[in-house]
């Protein structure tokens, strides 16, 4: 009976792992394979790597997603840290509300927000551009590095920094000799969510891309439209490399420090 | 060392009082406990003095200056935390180094006092540990060590036990009592545990609902307690209620002789205390160590010298080394603890005599 269970949990979990995987590899296999109609047995080759390295368009959106990406990470980690903070040190008027008011962006469907950002922008005259992308894409990320850095401070709590201060330590002290290094593993895991989440944001960037301008993802989408070229597995390849290099880094991260 | 004034402090949270008008002094060197239930008011008097908490009223003083304006960390003060609050991203070499790193030691000295700060608390050898790998008991010889390293002025301790298992708070209390000692600085702690209230203090001062309620020498307190209040939180006592009545009528009292204060039914317990007036309603405090109790009719006779007052046991707890009655004494329950000296305890049911010498009913306000 006990076997039998078993062997039923770990045919599940085979079975997961491969609705998660199986596409995925089977993309990563075709970016080497140098039929262009994924034709089998697999010809190994590298050439949709070379033809992505004369892809100008693909390349220069790849370039603004990670600049795009960089930017927003550093300005929500900032601003994120600092409300995190705010947070969980002091009593103040409409905390809970606010607090409250955080959830619905990560609820609301990113096609309406893009929608409002998009009305909002145009009538403001912001207007469409690698700027507005940003500032959709940090008021998105906003809430996750609340979330992460919060969570952080929570398991600490505000003795640490009591303590210091007995000891000592002017306020300007007690930040960089405790409050940083101890929330330092949070700021960095929410920094790197922060990096994700505008990288992957295809909805608000295709609304808020004006012509002659896009991210990658938003480029990956027109290229599938207009016909879909093995370029694109080879891009998606090294994108899923890179994502799960920093996930890797993100689960050491979040960790790292945090044993009391 | 130094001298620490609390004078007249209130501080209140919205229409809850913390702290009512409290007024302590505590003496160079000595080792002092704030002793209280939960919420009334000690922690905040102890982070008052730290510089967390601003009192609405009054002032902190140390050493004849006050400390209003003085930020924690210019204060001068070292604190253990009751979760020891250790920095866990530095060693224990770090975190005893930490108060004179921030003053900008040199490294040499910080070295030297380090090692001989961990020699005091017994912790050679463990620097490079972190936190997370020390035991319940060395992580509070850390936190202390951190915080006497400074030589401050005022060493303050919250709980400082409280975290740690019975026996190991037990060898603490020794060690803590012995450093204090040894180091010769003024303490101020914080506990709810009346025991280690007793075993460390120099004095003690219960509070109750923000209000210093008693202050005085571990044994005054217990043997004089000022309040119910007091009676009942540090250890157990026995209420009885009454009138203070005239000098007993057998004609034999002098000035000091004790007085009678009458019960209810006729009945009266004699104190050598101080009464009110004749008629004056009384509340008599009595410790259930205080009595002894026999046999209906045997033991010592009732006269001036002893109050004796008849009931029937209605439990009999054993644990080995003492015996605690439950005892019916004129349809009030009354808690007697006995060394267990008989063979045989008192069964529920028997009738007994309590016996108790009349310095021990104590009058207590309600």
């Amino acid at each position: 009976m006990k076997g039998l269970l078993k062997s039923l949990v770990s045919g599940y979990l085979a079975l997961v792992l491969v609705f998660l995987y199986l596409p995925i590899a089977v993309m990563m296999v075709m970016a080497f394979n140098q039929s262009p109609l994924y034709r089998l047995p697999v010809v190994w080759d590298t050439v949709w790597f070379e033809e992505l390295a004369g892809n100008e368009r693909l390349l220069g959106a790849s370039l603004n997603s990670v600049v795009l990406a960089l930017i927003n990470a550093v300005i929500a980690t900032a601003l994120g840290t600092m409300a995190a903070l705010a947070f969980a040190r002091y009593q103040f008027r409409g905390k809970t509300l606010l607090q409250i008011l955080l959830f619905p962006p990560i609820t609301i469907p990113w096609l309406i927000i893009g929608t409002s950002m998009l009305i909002l922008f145009f009538w403001t005259g912001i207007g469409r551009g690698l700027h507005a992308m940003l500032l959709g894409h940090v008021a998105l990320s906003l809430p996750y590095v609340i979330v992460v850095v919060g969570a952080r401070l929570k398991s600490f709590g505000v003795t640490l920094e009591e303590a210091a201060a007995t000891l000592g330590a002017s306020p300007w002290q007690v930040f960089w000799r405790v409050s940083a290094p101890v929330m330092g593993p949070g700021i960095v895991a929410a920094a790197l969510f922060a990096f994700a989440v505008s990288f992957d944001q295809f909805v608000i960037s295709y609304f808020l891309a004006p012509p002659g301008i896009s991210t990658l993802p938003v480029e990956i989408y027109s290229a599938i439209r207009k016909g879909f070229t093995p370029e694109i597995n080879a891009i998606s390849t090294i994108i899923i490399l890179v994502s799960m290099g920093l996930m890797l880094l993100f689960a050491r991260f979040s960790r790292f420090g945090g044993e009391r | 060392m130094s001298i620490v004034e609390v004078d007249k402090v209130s501080k209140h949270y919205g229409t809850v009082a913390a702290l009512e008008n409290v007024s302590l002094s505590f003496a160079d060197g000595e080792f002092f406990g704030l002793l209280g239930p939960s919420g009334s008011g000690k922690t905040t008097l102890l982070r008052s003095i730290a510089g967390f908490v601003e009192p609405d009223q009054g002032d902190i003083r140390i050493d004849g200056a006050p400390v209003r304006d003085t930020p924690v960390h210019r204060r001068d003060i070292g604190m253990v935390f009751q979760n020891y609050a250790l920095f866990p991203h530095l060693s224990v070499f770090d975190n005893v180094a930490f108060g004179l790193s921030v003053r900008g030691a040199p490294r040499r000295e910080i070295a030297a006092q380090v090692a001989a700060m961990l020699d005091l608390v017994r912790l050679g050898g463990l620097q490079e540990r972190r936190p997370r790998e020390l035991s319940g008991g060395q992580q509070q010889r850390v936190a202390l060590a951190r915080a006497l390293i400074t030589r401050p002025r005022v060493l303050l301790l919250d709980e400082p036990l409280g975290a740690l298992d019975k026996r190991l708070r037990q060898e603490m209390q020794i060690e803590l009592k012995q450093i204090q000692r040894e180091v010769g600085i003024t303490t101020v702690f914080v506990t709810h545990d009346q025991e280690e209230a007793l075993t460390l203090s120099d004095r003690i001062a219960i509070f109750n609902e923000g209000r210093v309620v008693q202050v005085g020498q571990p044994n005054e307190v217990y043997e004089r307690p000022a309040t119910a209040f007091a009676a009942a939180f540090l250890g157990d006592a026995n209420f009885f209620t009454g009138r203070a009545g005239s000098p007993n009528g057998t004609g034999s009292l002098g000035a000091g002789a004790p007085r009678r204060v009458l019960l209810a039914d006729g009945d009266a317990i004699l104190t050598t205390s101080p009464l009110p007036a004749d008629g004056e309603p009384v509340r008599l405090a009595v410790r259930p160590e205080k009595f002894e109790i026999y046999r209906s009719g045997a033991g010592p006779a009732a006269g001036d010298a002893m109050n004796r007052l008849s009931g029937r046991v209605l439990q009999a707890i054993y644990s080995g080394s003492s015996i605690t009655y439950k005892v019916d004494v004129r349809g009030q329950e009354v808690t007697v603890f006995e060394q267990n000296r008989s063979a045989q305890p008192f069964p529920p049911g028997e009738a007994v005599d309590l016996v108790w010498a009349p310095r021990h009913s104590v009058p207590v306000e309600p």
